[in-house]
């Protein structure tokens, strides 16, 4: 068979359903091979970037390897920040890409550009198919890297001569990669050790990120936080990792997390922390982070451990099973008084929400929204405001899912993400938060949900700035300039009728709810834009 | 800062010399030297990366290698359990009046005279970094014409083999 049919089989042997992309010259034989096919589903975007995005909706909706693929050149650069964002966030994806002929690699010539090179900080794995038979080797390779160990993006790369080459269709039923061999089972005697130090601790505390997701082990992170009465913070990716209805759960953590739980990680005297790399903005930036707690670091990717903070029991391997054999192996901790005391900081601290005459209070409205929209639901955020002003407070109980670009912040991310979730979901709700800004930066996808009628509902918040720039130039720089686009905004209802979707804009924040609520049951693509003030903070 | 050497084995094909050393210049870290080649094993090459850091950066290093696919294993080869060797080919200028004097030097240091022209000679060496410092250092009153090395290429001691040591 032609290689491209090759490509196509080995993506239905993955159950592949769907995948994203944007046509060109490198890749049409891939792309008849797809029509020829006709069982996966093609979702063209409007930009490539799009494609990884949606790709990694799809990915984080159903749990499986999300697919995107682009031509030679820009459209392999134009995926690029996809791809990084998707590294960042540790979202399994595996991205086709089309190159020049193999004889012609390397002159300079029209649409050529060295993808694998130019992937290479901020990708798994990469390959450049130079030899047609080994594909599908490479193909059930990538599937496995991608969606093992540490999940990740993998880039292969196929000349369009190798496409149309012919080859027997040979894939081994073992993969053999000897330089990836992801740890899986914690080692006995660390978690042994684990066990030890949580006998020992008086004020023990589990800080979660988004590895706990990413190993399916909520229900894990659960049943120990329970069992072993010890208060759960989380990480901005850490996000649903435990619903904040579990009697354990103490917030969110960081630059932008709750004052309480920052204080709580303060005052442990033993840290948990599982699948989270700690970076700067889960620390605040501080050098005194959990400066009371020794460290019990969990996470599947071993160059974790140790890098951001300094550990004295290193566990490596899968979060869900580390936390059943951890669950196995603890009797309930004597810490009443340590859950009061954290209870009592809470208490203390708590943000108080003023309504404005004219203008929604976005804080007030995503609390709200998490009584309108179900247990089901599939939110997406921007980068920004919107994505803090969601983050702090959507509430996350049953099966929701919050989707945002966390390690990378790339705006731009929540429609086409949120395109994903629809196509990967399509009887859940999925709500796609955006700012003025990052909605224009991918504005395009309007397209995308109007040609394939996604009933995806978009909820705008526009304050007429980039609000957290601009909050960081007012506070950093004084209030003398800031780069607003107050003059240049489109009228958006007017914009999205254009695609023959419906539009309303609130302006009031009591309003907000009923908005909602006609807008999600009228089962089509919906803007509810809520009219912010420019001067509403981000925390 | 400490020096280090490591020993890499890396899958034998394109593109893998440049995600090591990219790897290397995106996370800061310093190397001394890099030398590559391929093992008795064909499909096996083996890198030995001299490296300036502390334990952290050191251990950091290490992970993160690890992490990349094409990375099959790596040791750090201590000074006391290793041998070091490089190879340092030396044009030096080298009249008649000065030829038997280098010469002699060549000889007390088994290096290798390996190319002549009426005015310099080419003298190859090989060693661990001190003998050459050395070596390159007695030369310089002559005048060092040019100056090459392969960098630091290194083995256990003993019949251990990279492939039996533990990570």
């Amino acid at each position: 068979m032609k290689a491209a049919d090759a490509i196509v089989k080995c993506l239905q042997k993955e159950n592949v359903e769907v995948v994203f992309g944007y046509p060109g010259g490198a890749v049409l034989p891939l792309y008849d091979a797809l029509r020829n096919n006709g069982m996966v589903r093609h979702i063209l975007v409007r930009h490539e970037q799009a494609a990884v995005h949606s790709a990694s909706g799809y990915a984080r909706t159903t749990g499986s390897v999300g697919v995107a693929i682009g031509t030679s050149g820009p459209g392999a650069t134009n995926l690029i920040t996809g791809i990084a964002t998707a590294y960042m966030d540790s979202i399994p994806l595996v991205i086709i890409t089309g190159q020049v002929r193999t004889d012609l690699m390397g002159r300079d010539v029209f649409q050529e550009v060295d993808i694998t090179g130019a992937t290479e900080p901020f990708i798994k794995h990469s390959y450049l198919v130079r030899n047609a038979q080994q594909l599908p080797r490479i193909m059930k390779e990538a599937f496995h890297i991608a969606s093992t160990g540490r999940p990740g993006p993998v880039l292969i790369d196929i000349p369009v001569d190798i496409q149309n080459t012919r080859i027997e269709f040979n894939q081994p039923d073992e993969l053999q990669i000897r330089g990836y061999k992801p740890t899986f089972e914690g080692h006995v005697g660390q978690i042994k050790r684990a066990l030890r130090k949580l006998r020992h601790s008086k004020k023990p505390l589990i800080c979660v990120g988004g590895g706990i997701l990413h190993a399916k082990a909520t229900k894990e992170l659960a049943g120990f936080a329970l069992k072993a009465r010890i208060p759960v913070v989380h990480t901005l990716m850490g996000i649903g990792a435990m619903g904040v209805d579990h009697p354990y759960y103490f917030g969110m953590i960081g630059s932008h997390g709750f004052a309480h739980a920052n204080r709580g990680v303060g005052q442990a005297d033993l840290l948990v922390v599982i699948g989270a790399r700690v970076a700067d903005r889960a620390t605040a930036g501080s050098g005194i982070f959990a400066k009371n707690a020794e460290i019990i670091h969990i996470d599947i990717d071993p160059a974790e451990i140790g890098k951001n903070l300094g550990t004295l029991i290193p566990v490596v391997g899968d979060a869900k099973h580390i936390l059943q054999q951890l669950s196995d192996g603890i009797e309930p901790l004597e810490t009443e008084e340590w859950v009061a005391e954290l209870a009592s900081i809470r208490d203390r601290v708590h943000t108080e929400i003023h309504n404005k005459p004219g203008f929604v209070n976005p804080k007030q409205v995503l609390r709200d929204l998490g009584e309108v929209v179900d247990d089901q639901a599939v939110v997406t955020a921007d980068v920004g405001q919107n994505q803090l002003w969601a983050a702090r407070n959507f509430p996350m109980q049953g099966d929701r899912k919050l989707l945002m670009s966390g390690g990378l912040g790339t705006m731009g991310y929540s429609l086409p993400a949120a395109v994903g979730a629809k196509v990967a979901a399509p009887d859940r709700q999925v709500v796609a938060i955006v700012g003025d800004g990052g909605f224009q930066m991918s504005m395009f996808e309007l397209g995308t949900i109007a040609q394939n009628r996604l009933a995806i509902v978009i909820l705008l918040f526009n304050n007429s700035r980039l609000g957290m720039v601009r909050e960081l130039q007012d506070r950093g720089y004084g209030e003398t300039f800031g780069i607003d686009i107050t003059d240049g905004n489109p009228d958006f209802i007017a914009l999205v009728q254009a695609y023959g979707f419906q539009g309303v804009q609130v302006t009031n924040t009591k309003d907000f709810s009923a908005s909602m609520r006609v807008a999600l049951e009228s089962g089509k693509p919906y803007l509810v834009e809520c009219i912010v003030d420019a001067k509403e903070s981000t925390l | 800062m400490d020096r280090h050497v490591i020993s890499v084995l890396v899958e034998n094909h394109s593109g893998v010399l440049s995600r090591i050393s990219g790897l290397f210049s995106r996370r800061g870290y310093n190397i001394d030297s890099l030398s590559v080649g391929e093992t008795e094993d064909a499909s096996i090459s083996r890198m030995t990366i001299v490296v300036r850091g502390d334990s952290y950066i050191l251990e950091q290093i290490k992970k993160q290698l690890n992490k990349l696919v094409d990375v099959i294993k790596i040791v750090s080869l201590a000074p006391e359990a290793s041998v070091y060797r490089e190879l340092v080919l030396v044009k030096v200028e080298a009249g008649e009046k000065t030829r038997a004097s280098i010469t002699g030097i060549v000889n007390i240091f088994r290096a290798n005279i390996i190319d002549v022209s009426p005015s310099t000679l080419t003298v190859e060496i090989t060693g661990d970094q001190s003998k050459l410092q050395a070596f390159i250092e007695l030369m310089q009153p002559y005048g060092i014409k040019e100056l090459v090395r392969t960098g630091l290429t290194a083995l256990q001691r003993g019949d251990q083999q990279i492939s039996q040591v533990g990570q």
